[in-house]
């Protein structure tokens, strides 16, 4: 009898229950691939050696990055040294992801990115656990917990160890912060990544990066296992690679071959901004013609184009 | 009996006090008149000056980059053909100077975003490099029918409960007499009727045939930035192999203060 006049409470629950919006059950998993229709040279052979074109740099940052050579990864040191979290949206690779159920609730307590060669598994806490003290260990898979705002996985990562933000040594310091905006539409994953680093940057730096729902592509989920071995005999006597200030000789390799103006090539915040565009109006005019890395990803089996440095259409 | 009388309103007050709490408040306009349209529906609000901030693709979307310079784009032989033959000095002679602020190069582009509502069901989206407007029409939009350098754009807004197979999609096409305001959601717009273009400055075409999806996400930061950011998929039978698939950011300014209008450039 009790159960028969408490129908009416609990009937108009459930059904208000079922008809509110239910949030965060978008299904992120799955493999993703990155199509290489952004920041193709970044993606594949790697930016130019000297660009910090439209990132927010300071000048303690730009001194770095200008001593930097790609000699230090020979170090048996940094062989293994990963990317952190923020490489998802200026890294080459696709993605993917999974996510970790409690078995007593069902719950999903994270969502798992995985790692590439050169990236560890970020994994992203669902269950409202707290960041750690600043003085806790920072890996290269940082610390990252998410809350969805609507169908918005937005997440916030700390505790990154000092990396790089560009595969040409622009620097991040290990106390940098990235927040992203992690999005679904169908079978389109896009995720905007906005890295703040009170050392190296003077305004935040937001990136965007895109991949499509590819359910073949077989992404791995681990990084596979990096194993140090002498490369460089020269290294041996303790010798640390860099190009000492004022000695850079690629600094003005971009300028040199596609006429962009070297205040935009040393970045600074002012480079991510249309009025920029101003400032360089008298002194860049495009090259004449492209003849390197001029296609790519190239998927026509017709299309003949340069698509390397050797200036050959193939 | 008493006790079941007492245990009876108690369950319908429950039930009444849990409509109240789950659902949506629908919104009235001034006289009490129900609003149905796309403006009282937005989850999200799109208004405002917006600049674009220009951290990727720099040489290929802050400056016009060298001729044959395609990377990135994928493009078919045709494509690539007809890239080639790109002259900026005769496209300005022959008036065509505007050929890459269509749509798919124009969002593209180094410029800053003015949107506000043309009326309660077309956003309106204006330039100020190359001053262009865009007008993004929801409801039973039919369409101008030709072409034209912005073409034909179809709107709709898509919540967590509705557009994606969870719901009703008169509500997010504005159709809908009575209008719920859902906390979040994107806004989804298709574009054809495109009289085609340039993907970018130096000559990259799509043809008329291109049709391109965008969706519009709005993000609040908590230092009270407002960014957005916008995926694009451009696909184009005749000079793409595939879509072309990209992401835009653009950033929430507080006035019109660096809005400079600067008119279609085909060199610069």
């Amino acid at each position: 009898m009790k159960i028969i006049k408490s129908i009416p409470a609990w009937g108009v629950i459930l059904l208000a229950m079922i008809s509110v919006p239910s949030f965060g059950q978008v299904d992120l998993a799955g493999a993703w691939t990155n199509p290489g229709h952004m920041d193709w040279l970044d993606h594949g052979r790697g930016p130019d050696l000297v660009d910090y074109s439209g990132i927010p740099i300071n000048d303690t940052a730009r001194v770095k990055a200008l001593s930097y050579t790609a000699a230090v990864q020979t170090e048996q040191e940094r062989q293994c040294e990963y990317y952190t979290p923020s490489y998802v949206v200026f890294g080459p690779f696709g993605l993917n992801i999974w996510n970790e159920v409690d078995s007593a609730t069902s719950k999903i307590v994270a969502w798992k990115m995985g790692a590439w060669i050169d990236k560890d598994i970020t994994t992203i806490w669902m269950d409202g656990r707290p960041h750690p003290s600043k003085s806790a260990f920072h890996p290269y898979s940082g610390f990252t917990t998410g809350v969805w705002e609507g169908d918005t996985l937005t997440t916030r990562s700390t505790h990154m160890k000092v990396a790089y933000l560009r595969r040409n040594g622009v620097p991040s310091s290990d106390q940098a912060t990235l927040v992203e905006h992690i999005v679904r539409h169908g079978d389109i994953l896009a995720i905007m990544g906005i890295i703040e680093d009170p050392i190296y940057l003077t305004e935040p730096f937001a990136m965007a990066s895109i991949w499509e729902q590819d359910p073949h592509a077989n992404i791995m989920r681990m990084s596979q296992p990096c194993e140090p071995i002498l490369e460089d005999e020269r290294l041996e006597d303790g010798t640390v690679p860099h190009i000492l200030p004022g000695k850079n000789p690629y600094i003005n390799e971009v300028t040199q071959r596609y006429h962009v103006p070297l205040e935009a090539v040393l970045g600074g915040a002012e480079t991510m901004y249309p009025e920029f565009r101003k400032k360089i109006k008298d002194t860049y005019a495009p090259a004449a013609k492209c003849d390197r890395y001029c296609c790519g990803p190239v998927t026509d089996p017709a299309l003949k184009c340069i698509r390397d440095a050797s200036g050959k259409e193939r | 009996m008493t006790d079941g009388i007492s245990q009876t309103r108690v369950s319908w007050l429950v039930g009444v006090l849990a409509f109240a709490l789950f659902l949506p408040v629908h919104v009235k306009a001034q006289g009490g008149q129900t609003l149905s349209l796309a403006k009282a529906s937005a989850p999200i609000d799109l208004t405002g000056y917006w600049v674009t901030i220009i951290t990727q693709d720099w040489r290929w979307r802050m400056v016009t980059p060298a001729k044959g310079d395609y990377a990135g784009v994928p493009i078919t032989a045709e494509g690539k053909r007809v890239a080639d033959t790109w002259d900026p000095a005769r496209d300005e002679a022959s008036g065509a100077a505007c050929k890459s602020y269509g749509a798919p190069g124009l969002m593209h582009a180094p410029t800053r975003l003015h949107i506000t509502w043309q009326d309660d069901n077309t956003l309106k989206v204006e330039t100020d490099y190359g001053m262009q407007t865009r007008l993004l029409h929801f409801g039973k939009w039919k369409g101008a029918g030709s072409a034209s350098l912005q073409g034909d754009s179809v709107a709709e807004w898509e919540t967590p409960h509705i557009g994606r197979g969870r719901g009703d999609p008169e509500a997010s096409s504005g159709r809908r007499e009575e209008v719920q305001t859902p906390q979040f959601g994107d806004l989804k717009v298709i574009t054809n009727y495109l009289s085609g273009g340039y993907l970018r400055k130096n000559g990259v075409p799509y043809s008329a045939d291109a049709t391109m999806t965008e969706y519009w996400d709005l993000f609040k930061e908590p230092n009270g930035d407002q960014r957005i950011m916008l995926a694009m998929r451009v696909a184009d039978p005749t000079y793409l192999i595939t879509p072309w698939l990209t992401v835009l950011q653009f950033k929430k300014e507080s006035s019109d203060a660096k809005w400079d209008r600067t008119p279609c450039s085909a060199k610069w």
